[in-house]
Order: structure tokens, then sequence, then C-alpha cells
């Protein structure tokens, strides 16, 4: 048996066979030929079985996905019909008495460098559409058969170096358990399908088409992002004992989408969720996150070679506040720098990327692109329940520099004509212990606080989080770092604000007990988590968790604290 | 021959969704239907050409048809621009 590693992408376990959803090969040579015509015919009928094709794949996809999803091949189909796609071509075969694979493909090219050196993004992706459609009639062309999903009839766990649209269409709910991938991270498109789909997934797993096997049994493990190949009876055994608990806790918590998240003495807290995308939101909804506590807005700068423009962040800002209905939306603007990189911003390499030029900092040297985010936001503001929050900040300093960028972006709107809402929250991230230990300081001019723990931790322990050597000093319950949450959530409460946490420890159920005695008042974490987070705090009493937690505070060592925990929780 | 005028209100631009039932509308008719954009005369039939023009908001340009039905084509297209809000 094999183990391969790679992103949780979909959360859930899948136990199944294998089936290998990998490109056939399409290579093919110039050749000259003889009977145009002939060519010509063969041309045609290709063309004519991708049509047919697409047209059944879309019948799937519209009962399988909907209608949204469907339209994409309406656009595939049309490019089939284009006069001005298959004449070029046809042209081609004749005057150059080459063979159709040839002057398709020659064509084709052309077609997606123009689409790829426009200056829209929108237009570059259509280049991905003409590719999806070439590959398909070059399949009938070269009579390679081309991996069928829609003809799966048993269970399988489709493995693939990554899912395009068509692909994903294709697959029947009904027998694919799950999927996984060589290449993508978690905000790319299968990872956003499986989710959608509410199958788990694993991408990023570099080697899968080239360790599995078709047939191969394989176990998807979504939540931890291992997958196992042709595993033990006794690991089968005891992920099947896994699955099923897993599934009749699922149903336990999906009673409580709609319940408030109360402790049994009747205080309520705000359970909410990190978002990267708009497509996030769906998932929000269905595990009953009552905001978002951390909207990344990296991910609208990552992945392309230029800044992305102020309407561009507009659509996706407002999409988010509507998606979000009235509820509150914390973004978090521009994190990026240290080991986060925009190649096209061209930022030397550091030495401590961690300790460097980065989030506000880089903000507030490089005010164009943060004058842009912030008038982005503002103006979609009148959308939904707005808040604003700036990472990384060090000094009080910051914040009024970052703040007074703000009012004048606001100032500059209003006189534009723009309407921007008057009750946007502004506050910051606190993941530097500079600004703990001052938290007093700043709760008297932010309106909130949210406790980015990742950072917080690494900062407080001097441990960098990327080095596994000393990565047994990532200790969330270390005494130390509760100090310090306490320091913050006390201060923001003297000053009648709010704190939030929105690190990986905010969804960590040893760590709950112990923020919700600290007095904490709202959680973000992955969707995924949220039911279970409120099934864990309806069950405790806060006064306990006060005691608790005073106590942990008291204590040496964070293994003191975890055992103190299990004890009094049960876990 | 026929040809008009129109404004893109749509704040995408023409993007696939629109440009798509565009094509298929221009398709129903024998006539030759071009976009002028510009200065360029594009084949209103090609799902392609329209996209590869990358027209935004707030741009004009129009529509000219040749044939026997023109004159339907147009009415037809204009139709379809205005259901889709796509331009007026």
């Amino acid at each position: 048996m094999t183990l391969l590693q790679g992103i949780a992408a979909s959360s859930g376990i899948a136990i199944a066979k294998a089936y290998r959803l990998v490109e056939p090969d399409l290579s093919f040579t110039k050749t000259t030929i003889e009977d145009i015509d002939a060519e010509k015919a063969k041309f045609d009928a290709a063309i004519a079985q991708s049509i047919q094709e697409l047209k059944e794949i879309q019948k799937v996809a519209k009962t399988e996905l909907g209608a949204d999803e469907a339209a994409i091949f309406d656009a595939h189909v049309l490019v089939l019909n284009d006069p001005e796609l298959i004449n070029p071509i046809k042209e081609k075969i004749s005057s150059d008495q080459v063979n159709a694979e040839y002057a398709l493909k020659e064509t084709t090219d052309m077609f997606i460098a123009m689409f790829e050196g426009m200056d829209n993004e929108y237009m570059q992706e259509r280049a991905a559409d003409i590719r999806d459609v070439t590959k398909r009639v070059l399949s009938h062309l070269l009579g390679v058969k081309v991996v069928n999903p829609s003809e799966i009839s048993e269970e399988v766990i489709i493995i693939a170096e990554d899912l395009t649209p068509s692909d994903t269409a294709q697959l029947n709910r009904k027998y694919v358990k799950a999927f996984a991938t060589d290449i993508g991270g978690r905000t790319s498109h299968s990872a956003i399908m499986a989710r959608s789909l509410e199958i788990p997934a694993i991408v990023g797993t570099q080697e899968a088409t080239e360790e599995i096997q078709d047939n191969d049994m394989l176990i998807v493990d979504g939540l931890t992002g291992k997958l196992h190949i042709n595993p033990t009876a006794e690991l089968i055994a005891e992920y099947e004992k896994e699955l099923e608990k897993y599934e009749a806790q699922k149903a336990e918590w999906a009673k409580l989408v709609d319940e408030k998240s109360i402790t049994a003495d009747g205080e309520q807290v705000e359970l909410a969720a990190n978002i990267g995308t708009p497509e996030d939101l769906e998932g929000v909804m269905n595990n009953g996150g009552e905001a978002v506590g951390l909207y990344r807005t990296e991910f609208l700068y990552m992945g392309r070679n230029q800044l992305p423009t102020e309407d561009e962040q507009f659509d996706a800002y407002k999409k988010v506040l509507e998606g979000m209905d009235g509820k509150p939306v914390v973004v978090r603007t521009l994190d990026i720098g240290g080991d986060k990189e925009l190649p096209y911003l061209e930022l030397p390499t550091e030495m401590n990327p961690f300790l460097g030029f980065r989030a506000i900092r880089l903000c507030l040297e490089e005010t164009d692109i943060f004058r842009t985010q912030l008038r982005a936001l503002l103006r979609a503001s009148t959308y939904g329940n707005l808040k604003i929050m700036f990472p990384m900040i060090a000094t009080l300093d910051e914040f009024r520099k970052a703040k007074a960028m703000l009012e004048e972006e606001k100032e500059k709107l209003i006189a534009e004509g723009e309407k921007v809402s008057d009750e946007i929250e502004v506050g910051i991230m606190v993941e530097i212990p500079s600004t703990a230990v001052q938290a007093d300081q700043f709760a008297k001019e932010v309106d909130f606080f949210s406790i980015g723990t990742n950072d917080l931790i690494q900062y407080t322990m001097a441990a960098d989080r990327m080095n596994e050597r000393v990565s047994y000093l990532y200790q969330p319950y270390n005494p130390a770092i509760l100090r310090l949450v306490k320091m913050v959530i006390d201060a923001s409460h003297r000053e009648g604000k709010w704190t939030g946490m929105c690190g990986e420890m905010a969804g960590d159920e040893i760590a709950i007990p112990l923020l919700l005695g600290l007095g904490l008042d709202e959680f973000s974490m992955s969707a995924t988590s949220i039911l279970q987070a409120r099934a864990q705090i309806r069950g405790l009493k806060k006064s306990d968790m006060k005691e608790l937690a005073e106590k942990a505070l008291q204590m040496g060592t964070a293994e003191e604290v975890i055992q103190a925990v299990k004890e009094k929780v049960n876990l | 021959m026929s040809e008009k005028q129109f404004t893109v209100i749509d704040e995408a631009g023409i993007h696939a969704r629109p440009a798509s039932v565009l094509v298929s509308t221009a398709n129903k008719f024998e006539s030759d239907i071009f976009l002028v954009y510009k200065g360029k005369d594009v084949n209103l039939k090609s799902i392609l050409g329209i996209m590869s023009l990358g027209i935004g908001s707030g741009e004009e340009f129009s529509v000219r048809a040749e044939g026997a039905d023109a004159e339907k084509a147009l009415e037809e297209l204009e139709k379809t621009l205005q259901n889709e809000g796509l331009a007026n």
C-alpha cells in the first residue's frame, strides 16, 4: 500500500475503486494529403460527432449541475458552428494540402493566442474553452477513444491530472464517490466543484495519475488530504467505521443549521466562516454560517499577471455582501508579500519573509494598490453589512495611516456622487504580539479586533510555521498565547468593542471551550467546521468555561492545559 | 441593406452568454450580418469574431444586414439585444 498526501479540498471520506480520467494521446504529425475532399469530409464528420457529444453532455449537465453550469456548452457548440473557425480550417486543408488535424490545430492555436493576448481576464479564460473544444474534435479525427465518464456504472473515485468543466459536468453523482487530482489548490475549479457537489476531494497530490492504476482500491480522506492506495483490509475496516461515524455525526450536526450558537447557560456567540472567493458562500449557507469572519481578498490578486481593477474587485465584494443578505462580512485588505508572492509586483526576495515587507506594510507604501481596493470596498458597502479589517498591524500609527486613507477615499467617492455606507466598522487583525500587548490603546480607536492565531503563535513563539524542525513550538494552548488572547478580548470589552478570531484555533474543539471562557465574541473558521462547533458550544456552560480558562491561564505548559480541557469537557 | 446603431449597456460588456444568444439569433437568417465596431466588420454569425472584439460597457457599435431577410433580421436582433439587457 502507498500513501499520497495532497490538499484536503472537500471534506468527507470515500472508499472505492479508481477510475482514471486521463487525457488520451492526441499527438499527430503533419502530413500531405492527396484526396482533399475526403479529408474535408473526415473533418465535417468529426465536427458533427463533437457537436452530438456536446449536446449529450449538456443534457446531463443540466440535470446534474443546473442550467448555469450547462450554459458553457452552448458556447462550445457555437464555436464548432462558427464559420470564422470552420472555413479557414477547410481552406487550409485545400490550399496547403495538409491533414485536418494539422489545419485544425494551426487555426485554433491562432485563436487561443489571440484570446490569451487580450488584457481582459475574462477573455483570457475563453482560451481554455477553445482548447477544450479543439481536444474534442481532435480525438474524433484521430479516432482515439476519449475516456467517457458517463459510461461509469459502479462506484468509483476519479483520478485525474486536473478536471475541466466538461469533465466535471459528465460526472454522475450517483457513482462518483470522490476525486483526487495531481495539481490544483483549494480554489481551483475542481476543488470548488467538489464542494458544490458535496463529495470528498483531494487536490495537488502531485503523482496520483502516476501511482494509481484503474481499479486500484482507494481511500480518500477529504478531512486530512490523505489518499491511501491499495490499503490493507484493516485500514479499510477502520475507515469504514470512520465513514459510518462521520455520516451519522453529519446528520446530527445538519439539524443545527438554523439553530443559534448559544451555550447551555444562554450565552450567544457568533459562528462565522472564512472564505476566499464569492463561490465559497454556498458552503457558508449550507453550514449555517452567521457571518463571514474573514474574506481573504488575496485570491483576487493571485493566479494572474496584473492587478485586478477597481470594478473587478467591486463586483466580487458586492457579490459576497449581497450573498450574505445583511449578515456581517469582514473583509481583510490585501495580505500579500512574504511567502505569498505576486510575481507581477516584482518584489525583491527577502531573508525573513514572515518578518518582512508584507500586508499593510506593503499597502502603506504601494498606496495606489491599496487605494484601489479601498475604493472598491467603499463602493460595495451599500450592498450589505461591510466591515473592513487591516492585516499585520504592529503600531497605532500604521492603523491611523490606513484609516486616514480610507476616510480620504470615502470623501472623494461622496464628492463624485457615489453612495457609501456610514455604518462600516473598521478593525484590525491582531497577529503581532506588540499589538496584543497594547490592545488597550488600540481598542480606543478600532471598532473590533480579529485575532489571527496562525501568525500570532509563530511570532510569539519565534518559530517559523513552515519549518518542521521547530513545529513543536506551534502551541495554540500555551498559556502565553492564552494570556495574549485574554488581553485582547478584555481590552475590547472595556471599550464596548468586540473580538473575533479567524485562525485555525477558532474551530478547534480543544480551543473552543477556552475561548468561550475567555469571552470571545466571534469564531471564524472553515464553513465545514461550523456545525460541529455549534454542537459543541450548545453543550457547554459559559460559566464553567470561564472557570476552566482562569485555571488554564495560571498553568505552566500547553500539555497541562490540554489535559485540563479534556477532563472538563470529555474529549 | 439595413443598418442600426447601438450602445452597450451591460456592465460586463459583450460577454460569452449574451454573445451566444446573439449569434444563435443571427444564424436563423439567410442574410449576411455584420457587427461594425471601430471601423471593423465582423461576421455576427461567428461567436469567436464577436468575442474577439472585447466590446466594453458604454461603447457604440452598429449591426448591418445584407440580403433578402435583412430587415427582419435586424428587427429580431434589436429585440434580442434589448431582452438580454445588452445594448439599446
